[in-house]
Parts: structure tokens; sequence; C-alpha cells
């Protein structure tokens, strides 16, 4: 344990001098405007994640509760996780907000339609899914909800 | 006067841990998904510490030229990672998002001493955490919404969110520990409120979790993996262009007019002595021509293989009578934006597959892609391969 006490000390330690050596990196080659724009950045990211996206997912999930069937709600899930996040990824790409006249070779997709195809191919997936498990599902026995996965 | 009834305002409740009773919101899930997390953090630092240094104008130990597609496989990785880590990220923070309603034990001053250091670590993490993934992904599609310099701040918060990482895995170690080697339905390390099934099981979080990450990196990767590009729907670029090549910075923004690159052209090679050799267009066309495979590989995480036909430089340089290990500055007729002046090591000048390029995929070299002539060199970053090159200076 004595070796597991000086581990974690010492990469408390470690973790400290890097990340103050961050610190001193960022405030050190940023004039007082660039550091308040990422200090904003910084914080604006915790809030946009803890404040919106966190009770976004919160409130979608309480909505399923609500309107699912049971049976429904698994491959929604996952559904949700994986198209969630792949449409905050591609914000960037959709919104076309780096886009320049002059280059056409810079967001050079039909960035809709691809997310549209993955869109629509994971709402097939969840209710074919949903299907599948209702069918395994006993209709004459109420506590069967179908398989958890 | 008559007293105004006092009416109290619904406030909503802050909630507490025990309104998250999902016993998928645990510390089993929280391991694994960030031991994912902090390998795919790790590679991106690393990565991104190399880009760095192959960008940095001063290099104790010189950048090496060779494999020539070591910054193509290493930028690429970095951008694929990062783009694994956004998945991963946001489940991550949702399986650990009741402890921001942890109780602080007020009154006890010791431990209200740990949980408030331990808060403000994961303050800073997740903060930088989210800093990277956003600026990283905006950065890729060119979209600078903010008024901080992106490459300096980047750099600065990735040492501050790997600090505050090594800090959080130094705190959380027996529990990361535990729940790694026990069972995923182990509920040693819950919270005692933490009681309800999920919707679906652990295991099942864990494989959605791997395969968002898998789509994610599947839906961006061709920017940069040539046999994804039909696949990769949200990459920022086809890898297609003039030429068979995608542009970063076009003349027009450069400010560069094909006018300039005419017949008054001449590259300039700029010896030690301040004595300057210069060759017109077609002059450069009569030397011993030398065509390379090679790939510009883009900061930004797109890279694409192309055929350059040109001048080897040390031949310039021989010619010029600049001995062999020194360095040089490859100067831009660029007006705008950096890089317009790089500094190419002397290994790299000196590298048998480093060209000033006349052409480019059989074609001549096209304005966009730095016409007249351009720097073209192997395992180098694309901001550093010089296009509209006017002067080669000894430094």
């Amino acid at each position: 344990m004595a070796d597991t006490r000086t581990l974690r000390y010492g990469l408390g330690g470690l973790g400290l001098l890097v990340g103050l050596y961050g610190a001193w990196l960022l405030l050190s080659r940023q004039d007082l405007d660039q550091l308040v724009s990422a200090g904003i950045w910084l914080v604006g990211g915790v809030v946009a994640h803890d404040g919106l996206i966190a009770l976004l997912s919160l409130a979608v999930v309480a909505l399923g509760a609500r309107l699912l069937p049971a049976v429904a709600r698994p491959a929604t899930a996952v559904g949700l996780v994986v198209l969630g996040s792949l449409t905050i990824l591609a914000i960037p790409m959709l919104g076309s907000f780096g886009a320049k006249d002059d280059n056409a070779t810079l967001l050079d997709r039909n960035y809709w339609l691809g997310w549209s195809v993955i869109a629509l191919s994971v709402v097939v997936g969840v209710v074919v899914a949903s299907v599948l498990r209702a069918r395994a599902t006993d209709p004459t026995d109420p506590t069967d909800q179908g398989t958890r996965d | 006067m008559k007293a105004i009834p006092k009416t109290t305002l619904p406030i909503p409740p802050i909630p507490s841990e025990a309104d998250f009773p999902s016993r998928l919101r645990s510390p089993a899930v929280a391991a694994r998904v960030g031991l994912w997390l902090g390998i795919s953090f790790g590679i991106c630092f690393l990565t991104g510490l190399i880009s760095h240094y192959a960008q940095n104008g001063n290099q104790p130990i010189p950048f090496p030229t060779a494999p020539f597609w070591g910054y193509r496989v290493t930028q690429g990785l970095h951008v694929i990672s990062g783009t694994a880590a956004i998945p991963l990220l946001l489940v991550k923070l949702w399986s650990v998002y009741p402890k921001l309603f942890e109780r602080i034990p007020f009154g006890d001053l010791r431990a209200m001493t740990v949980a408030g250091l331990e808060r403000v670590s994961i303050a800073v993490l997740v903060a930088g955490g989210v800093f990277m993934l956003v600026t990283g992904l905006l950065n890729t599609a060119q979209w600078y919404p903010w008024s901080f310099s992106f490459r300096p701040v980047h750099y600065a918060v990735a040492w501050i969110t790997i600090g505050a990482l090594v800090v959080h895995i130094a705190v959380k170690l027996p529990v990361i520990r535990d729940a790694l080697t026990s069972d995923v339905d182990d509920t040693t390390h819950d919270r005692p409120t933490a009681v309800e099934p999920g919707v679906l099981t652990r295991r099942g979080l864990l494989r959605t979790t791997w395969v968002a990450t898998g789509i994610a990196v599947l839906a961006t990767a061709g920017s940069t993996v040539p046999f994804l590009r039909s696949l990769s729907v949200l990459a920022v670029r086809t890898g297609d262009g003039p030429q068979g090549v995608p542009i970063n910075r076009s003349a027009q923004a450069a400010q560069v007019t094909r006018e300039e690159g005419g017949d008054a052209w001449t590259l300039d090679v700029v010896n030690g002595d301040g004595v300057a050799t210069s060759w017109s267009r077609s002059e450069l066309e009569q030397l011993t021509q030398h065509t390379e495979t090679l790939p510009i590989a883009c900061v930004e995480g797109w890279s694409a293989s192309a055929e350059w036909t040109g001048v080897r430089l040390r031949d310039l340089l021989d010619a010029a009578g600049v001995p062999r290990g020194t360095d040089v500055r490859m100067v831009s007729l660029q007006k705008r934006y950096a890089f317009g002046v790089t500094e190419l090591q002397g290994n790299f000048a000196d590298a048998d597959k480093t060209l000033v390029a006349l052409r480019l995929n059989g074609e001549e070299l096209s304005l966009d892609h730095g016409f007249p002539a351009r720097l073209i060199a192997p395992n180098r970053p694309g901001v550093l391969q010089t296009k509209w090159l006017t002067s080669v200076e000894v430094i």
C-alpha cells in the first residue's frame, strides 16, 4: 500500500507541475483580450455541457420514458448515443461556418445528405431492433419486457 | 398601510446525487470509458507535441526527414483520436454527472479541503478536455469564432489538461484499479442511491459507446485515410482538388497573382556571403528534374499524396555555394497569413526528396498549388511546404 501511496503522490505532483507549465504557457503568450477569449471558451465549454447538453439529455430520457413502449427504449437509447454524439461532432460541417469562397476544396461534401443517411440508418436500426424485441416478448406475461441488453 | 402579503416563488430545487438513481452512472462504466478516453487524450498529446516541435523554427534535435509519411501518420492520428474522444467524453461525463451535485462536507475542514481540491482539479480537467476537443474540431473545419490564436492556446491548454488528467488518475487510482479488475456489474464502488437498472445494461452502454466512437471515426477519417474517403460523409475534405490535391490557402487569400510568377520572376538563392544566384523558371526546368511521391499533410489533419516534379533543393544550394548542413529560410510571395517565411533545417535542405517543385501530378503547378515554384519536403507539416517561392536564404 505504501508503494501505491508513493505512486499516487508522485503522479499527483507530476500532474500539478505539468498543469502549471501549461498555465504559464497560456498566460505568458497571449495578450489580455486573447486570454479573456480563451477563458470564455474554457468556462463556456463546461457551462454548455453541464447546463445544456446534460439537461437536454435528461429531458430526452424523461420524454422517452413517458412516450415510448418499454420494448423500444433500449434500441432508442443506443440510437440516441450514436446519433447525438455524431450530430454534435458534425456541427462545424453541417453549418459550413469555415467555408471560403476562394477554396472549393474545403468542406466540399454535401454534409446534410451524409448526416441524413446516417440518421435514417440509425432510425431504421432502432425501429427494426424494437420490432424484433417486441416479437420476442411474450404479450401474455406482463412482467416480460424483453431481454435486456 | 396594509402589509403586502408575501408570495413565495417556486425555486427549482437543486438536484442531489440521489436524483440520479441509474446503475449505469457508475465507476464501473466511468473507469472503462475513461480508460479509452485517457488513451485517446494521450495519443492526442504525444502527436500534438510532435506536430508542435515539427513547426518550431528552433530545433535542438533536428526533426527527422524520414519516414517521409511520418507527419501524415502522426497528425492524422492526432485528429482521429481527438474525434474518437468526442463520444467517449460525452458518455464519460454522463456517467459521472451526479458527482456534480455531491454534497460538500461542510464543517469538516480537512474533508472540505480535499473535496474542494478534487472539485477544482475536475473542473480544470473538464474545462480543458472540452476546450481541446471543441477548438480542435473547429480548427479542422477552419472555423475560428474566437479572438485568441489557435496554435499557442491549443498547445498550452493541452499541457493543462494532461496535467489535470494525471492528477485525476492519481486521485482515483484505487477506484480505477478496482473497477477495471472487477466485473462490470460489480457494485462495490457504486453510489449508495444508484440502484435502479438502466434502460441498457452496463455492457450494452459500453458497446454502444464503442459503436458511437467507431462511427465517429469512420465518418471523418477519410480526410486522411484514402480508402475511407467514400465512407467518410462528414470528412472536412474529400481529398480531391485541382490537379488531384486539396488546397489549404488559395492564392487569392494569400494575395498572390499569376503576374508575380511571370517572366520577371526568379528564384534567388542567397548564400552565407550574401551573394545571390538566380534562376528563371525556364532555367529551373532545364536543370535535372526529379519526381517524388510525397504527401501534403496538414496540421488540420487532412492529407493527400501526390507526385511532385522539380529540382532538388540541394542541387540549387550546391550551385550557390551553400555547404551541406546549412539551415535556410524559405521566402514566399504571399502577403497575408503566417508562414510566409519559414525555416528549413539543414537535414531537410540536404534530403534527396526535398524539391523545389515545378509540376504536380504531371501538370504545371497551378497558382493555388504554389506556381511558379514551391517547396515540397518529406515528413514536414503542410503549412511549412512554402508555396509561391521567391527566395532561399542562408540563416
